[in-house]
């Protein structure tokens, strides 16, 4: 038993290590083309250590996507701010306040979460510029506030419905209307949900890419964007793609290593069946 | 108090409720009004340019059209694309997750790694994978390191086509796949022994037949001959997709695993089944809901992907293209919005065909559920 059991083991453990190093090689490319001199980086040898560590480029990419990086800060805390209150708000209703029809409202909400976003794009573009908030961050910002609230209210429903609906009936006998209820007994349970849809919506919106390209001008580019635009050339060497890579990277892997238990529970809630 | 209560908790909603049904429901009209018109020709850059109706020319355009050729090679290639990344990231996914429920010792370590990609940005990820799939370096050159051959493939740029079919076909290839379905559904059906079974089972063969018999007098898509195949430059996208997403559907099956009970394992265990039957027959049947989760966002992360080929081939290479990123072109750069638009329906057209029927079921389960 214990001698089947050790080879078993040895198969699990193996094919394990060898995954593993295989999901950690594009992470392991990209430090070391970072970290190597224009001069040095060749295509045969791609793979290899440099033989000194150049942390210029990590500058460099730095100076280069600093209006991006302030672009992109400006933008995820505003849109998760914005998004993460109304959606606590909205779970709240869904959850606790039901009234007929708030459950077909519900599912009308979730559809805007799986609507390819190409769909909505032109009169989104028309709208801002009829708004005049096109180019700039407000416009983006508000694009990334409603279409966040489907995942937002998503999570927070489901938050909620683990809360007892006997602590909101004590709190009607004790007079308790709806906002009171909220702010005495909903919100203050409310911390790891809170935690859970700001991180998720932190990194969605760090990410993206398709309204960025679409609907802001120069000034006002996100850092994806900057990205996209520093590892586009062609005559570009590639230790600056790749240092601006790992910084436009930083945030979210921060969040994710540091705090990937919540991260995993915004994951999870994306698939509505919890 | 109650109903004062209640009347405030619908205008906290209601907000929202106008913010979704403008920016959702009323811009999903707006685009496909847009995708009916010929968007004033010349004068599109017009603040309000003046636009004529025009049926759905555009969709017959870009079906059936001597320039639509270039998005029914794309849309032929994102089918393509979304079936081979739902295969690889689910089966990869699924195996991963399998690994990591036998609780080896630094689980959470490797859990980590194989999740990480996951919170990237595309355009990361594409950005460093684009580097990985250099033709003479990246991966291609890793065999060298244990002493074999390097590999030749040129990831991104390979100008082969496989799988490839007459457009002008169309409608037999549809019908064909039709009794093919019909054909599964009913041979599925008469294992279990189901009366219905050998109605699926004859007009599966039915149509197949006619289909056959009839090629040549079926209506032609297309008035030339058109060839469309998967462009084999597309394995770079999907090799890049599925290091991103297959940690995604691992911790979907492994939330999944996790919430089988032990006892249930365990009696499994005592009624004589291994491990792989376990997971065969107990497990993996237990989580259909998950699998049909993960295949629903798949596909709807398959057919918006934009940012990936976008960071990894630029936007006009034409060997890995995608109506989203044709819709892109063809609206922003080529300022030809009404086509565009139609475009984007047809993605939605096609992510709704499943989005909404998994909607609907989830809609039924909360209010039985309960």
């Amino acid at each position: 038993m214990k001698k089947h059991i050790s080879l078993s083991n040895i198969a699990l453990y193996g094919a394990l290590l060898l995954l593993a190093m295989a999901y950690l090689l594009p992470a392991y490319l990209a430090m070391v083309t970072a970290l190597k001199l224009p001069a040095d980086i060749t295509l045969p040898r791609a793979w290899e250590f440099p033989a000194t560590a150049n942390y210029a480029s990590f500058g460099e990419a730095f100076t280069l996507l600093r209006p991006n990086i302030v672009n992109s800060v400006i933008l995820t805390i505003g849109a998760t701010f914005f998004s993460t209150i109304l959606g606590s708000l909205n779970g709240y209703v869904f959850s606790k306040w039901k009234f007929p029809g708030s459950e077909i409202i519900f599912t009308l909400f979730l559809f805007g979460m799986f609507i390819p976003y190409q769909v909505i794009l032109i009169p989104l573009f028309q709208t801002l510029r009829a708004m005049n908030l096109y180019g700039g961050l407000p416009g983006l910002i508000l694009a990334h506030v409603v279409y966040g609230l489907p995942i937002t209210s998503l999570i927070f429903r489901n938050f909620y419905a683990q809360i007892p609906d006997s602590l909101m009936e004590s709190a009607a006998l004790d007079g308790a209307g709806f906002f009171s209820t909220y702010l005495r007994i909903i919100f203050p349970l409310s911390i790891p949900g809170f935690v859970v849809t700001s991180l998720w919506q932190f990194t969605q919106v760090w990410n993206e890419f398709l309204w960025g390209i679409c609907l802001t001008r120069h000034t006002a580019n996100p850092i994806t964007v900057g990205l996209a635009q520093l590892a586009g050339g062609q005559a570009v060497s590639w230790n600056l793609p790749m240092a601006g890579s790992i910084l436009a990277a930083l945030p979210v892997l921060l969040i994710y290593i540091l705090l990937g238990r919540y991260f995993i529970r915004g994951l999870l809630a994306g698939s509505v069946k919890e | 108090m109650r109903h004062k209560d209640r009347i405030k908790a619908f205008f906290t909603l209601l907000p929202s409720i106008i913010l979704i049904s403008i920016f959702v429901y009323g811009f999903i009209g707006n685009t496909f009004w847009i995708s009916l018109t010929d968007w004033g020709g010349v004068g599109a850059l017009a603040e309000k340019p003046v636009r004529n109706y025009s049926g759905f020319s555009n969709y017959i355009e870009l079906f059936t059209g001597f320039l639509g050729g270039g998005f029914r090679q794309d849309l032929v290639n994102a089918v393509y694309y979304s079936v081979m990344l739902l295969a690889g990231a689910i089966g990869i996914g699924m195996f991963l997750a399998i690994l990591l429920d036998n609780k080896p010792k630094g689980e959470a370590v490797f859990r980590t790694i194989f999740l990480y990609p996951m919170s990237l940005s595309f355009i990361v990820s594409g950005t460093i994978w684009r580097w990985m799939l250099a033709p003479q370096g990246g991966v291609n050159i890793l065999p060298t390191y244990v002493g074999l051959k390097p590999f030749t493939f040129s990831w991104l740029s390979s100008n082969n086509a496989v799988l490839q079919f007459n457009w002008q076909n169309l409608l037999q290839i549809a019908l064909y796949i039709t009794s093919a379905i019909l054909i599964l559904i009913g041979l599925r059906g008469l294992f279990r022994a189901k009366p219905k079974a050998l109605k699926f089972l004859i007009s599966g063969a039915v149509i197949c037949g006619l289909a056959w018999l009839a090629g040549d007098i079926l209506p032609k898509a297309l008035f030339m001959e058109e060839t469309h195949g998967f462009n084999t430059a597309t394995f770079g996208i999907i090799l890049a997709t599925i290091w991103q997403y297959s940690g995604y559907t691992m911790a979907l099956y492994l939330a999944g695993f996790t919430g089988i009970s032990q006892d249930l394992r365990d009696a499994a265990m005592l009624d004589g089944a291994k491990t792989s039957e376990y997971y065969r027959f107990i497990a993996i049947p237990m989580l259909k809901p998950i699998t049909i989760s993960a295949v629903i966002i798949l596909s709807h992360i398959s057919l918006k992907m934009f940012d990936l080929i976008f960071a990894m081939t630029g936007p006009d290479n034409g060997q890995t293209g995608h109506p989203a990123l044709n819709m892109y072109l063809t609206t922003f750069r080529a300022n030809d919005f009404a086509k565009g638009a139609a475009i984007a329906i047809i993605l939605f057209l096609i992510a709704g065909t499943f989005i909404i029927p998994y909607l609907v079921g989830s809609y039924r389960q909360r209010r039985t559920g309960r």
